[in-house]
């Protein structure tokens, strides 16, 4: 039996993409196979370590927890579109990816896109947290390699970036 | 794991979607999806449908008025726990949401799916029930009213037939004499409680004029406990002590992966403890604030 296919218009970092995708097609592997954007990394895929999280209209969610036929209408951030435009080809890092870069916060790097866009989205709403409030906004998310500490100092250090840049 | 293939329908008008969920007796609904895909991935469940019923109008409300809370189908846990609103009228919703997984599943994750989901697991299917509030659904031929005490049928199992939609969850505003409280211990911040524990305590002329209790995780279903008897009109080490041996006769704590029927048993006596105590001195906190304003 050959599966159903749906055509999707995803319009994702700003770029408008169309496919073809059965309706089982996570989201986050039509980010990765259909798409080649591999910033978003799968762990568990359901729902807990946060390492495929990406922005749906600005609030972070679980990409492993969404088809992509569900996604239409909407716009997707992945950690590819945390760059910022300076001029140059390749843009600058965007606020949060500067900060791990600075604080050591990743090791192996595979926790880390589903970091970024919850912090991007995180410092959105609290633009100048306290370190608790900085430990809370990393909860959702596992890392096995870090044990947290530079993780959250990257998250201070980001909104002190963010404030410089702005 | 990925999930097996399915027929898949993204509804813009009530209409079709009931015809699509009737159409299919395999057919489910999908909300938020944060119970289902897990589900769907671990194929734990296969249906042959999908009714996406997240492009359907006038869904996404959380209203109050005089007849409660009302939350629409379509509203996520992040926007009912964001409002004022509902906070003021019914604290307990609130408190508890703040208990329900991470933001980020709050941000995708409805409260009404959560609750006909039905998970004894959960934290609003236990607060719908305490409250006593009920939930709004919709199938072809009409629509229907469930009182809370009616929506639970079993793990994972609520009344709603195959070919209904839920569209709204309403919780009771909390009256001025009441007070509420809240507690749960999870083995990790964020995940699902070992046991959770709401109370709802009723203050009149400085005796408790009536208390319930709701437990999570302890039982199957989501557990009402009426405890106004055990109590004998105040709080004391006696009278909170009886109070949990009501609420453990009813609640029978079994053995499982995470727990020892001990170990629940010790957690819903510090909890309901707590809990008694923080609603009961809501509900005196909330009589002087009536008497100052
Ligand atoms: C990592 C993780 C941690 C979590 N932790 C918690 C926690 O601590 N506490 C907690 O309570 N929950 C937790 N959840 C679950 C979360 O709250 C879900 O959002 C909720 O249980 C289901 O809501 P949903 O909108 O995602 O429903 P879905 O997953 O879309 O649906 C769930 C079920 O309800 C049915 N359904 C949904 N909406 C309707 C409707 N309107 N009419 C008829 N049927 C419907 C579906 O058919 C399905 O059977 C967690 C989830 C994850 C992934
Ligand atoms: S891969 Fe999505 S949360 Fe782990
Ligand atoms: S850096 Fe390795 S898991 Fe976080």
């Amino acid at each position: 039996m050959s599966e159903e296919l749906h055509e999707v218009r995803l319009s994702v970092n700003g770029v408008v993409h169309e496919l073809r995708v059965p309706a089982r097609r996570l989201l986050s592997d039509a980010l990765r196979h259909d798409l080649g954007l591999t910033g978003t990394h799968v762990g568990c895929e359901h729902g807990v370590c946060g390492a495929c999280t990406v922005l749906v209209d600005r609030r972070p969610m679980r990409s492993c927890l969404m088809f992509a036929v569900s996604a239409v209408g909407s716009e997707i951030t992945t950690v590819e579109g945390l760059t910022e435009q300076d001029g140059s080809p390749e843009g600058r890092l965007g606020p949060v990816q500067q900060a791990f870069a600075e604080c050591h916060g990743l090791q192996c790097g595979f926790c880390t896109p589903g970091f970024l866009t919850t912090i991007t989205a995180g410092l959105r709403d609290n633009p100048d947290p306290s370190e608790d409030e900085a430990r809370e906004m990393v909860a959702g998310n596992l890392c096995r390699c870090t044990g947290y500490v530079n993780i959250v100092k990257s998250v201070l250090r980001a909104s002190e970036i963010a404030r410089e840049r702005r | 794991m990925k999930p097996a293939p399915f027929a898949f329908v993204r509804p813009q008008g009530l209409q079709h979607a009931l015809e699509a969920l009737a159409a299919d007796p395999g057919a489910k609904v999908l909300a938020g999806g944060q119970s289902l895909v897990p589900l769907l991935s671990m194929r734990l469940a296969a249906p042959t449908t999908l009714v996406d019923i997240n492009a359907l109008p006038d869904l996404d409300h959380v209203r109050v008025d005089e007849g409660g809370v009302h939350v629409g189908a379509l509203a996520r846990h992040a926007d009912v726990l964001a409002s004022d609103h509902v906070r003021r009228a019914q604290p307990l919703v609130s408190l508890a949401l703040s208990h329900v997984a991470h933001p980020t599943i709050r941000n995708r994750g409805t409260t009404v799916g959560s609750i006909v989901h039905a998970d004894a697991a959960a934290e609003m299917p236990m607060v719908l029930a305490l409250l006593g509030g009920s939930v709004a659904v919709a199938s072809r031929s009409g629509t229907r009213t469930i009182p809370a005490a009616e929506l639970y049928a079993g793990p994972l199992e609520s009344t709603l037939h195959h070919d209904e939609i839920a569209l709204e969850a309403t919780f009771p505003v909390l009256a001025p004499v009441d007070g509420i409280g809240f507690e749960e211990i999870a083995r990790r911040h964020g995940d699902y409680a070992l046991v959770g524990v709401g109370a709802i305590v009723r203050v009149e002329a400085g005796t408790i004029a009536s208390a319930r209790l709701g437990y999570l995780s302890v039982s199957d279903v989501p557990t009402v406990v009426d405890v106004t008897q055990a109590l004998a009109g105040e709080l004391s080490a006696g009278s909170i002590e009886a109070a949990s041996e009501v609420a453990l006769r009813q609640l029978e704590p079994a053995d499982d992966l995470h727990a020892t029927a001990a170990y629940r048993s010790r957690l819903v006596r510090v909890l309901t403890a707590r809990v008694l105590r923080a609603a009961y001195d809501h509900a005196l906190d909330r009589a002087r604030d009536r008497i100052e304003s």
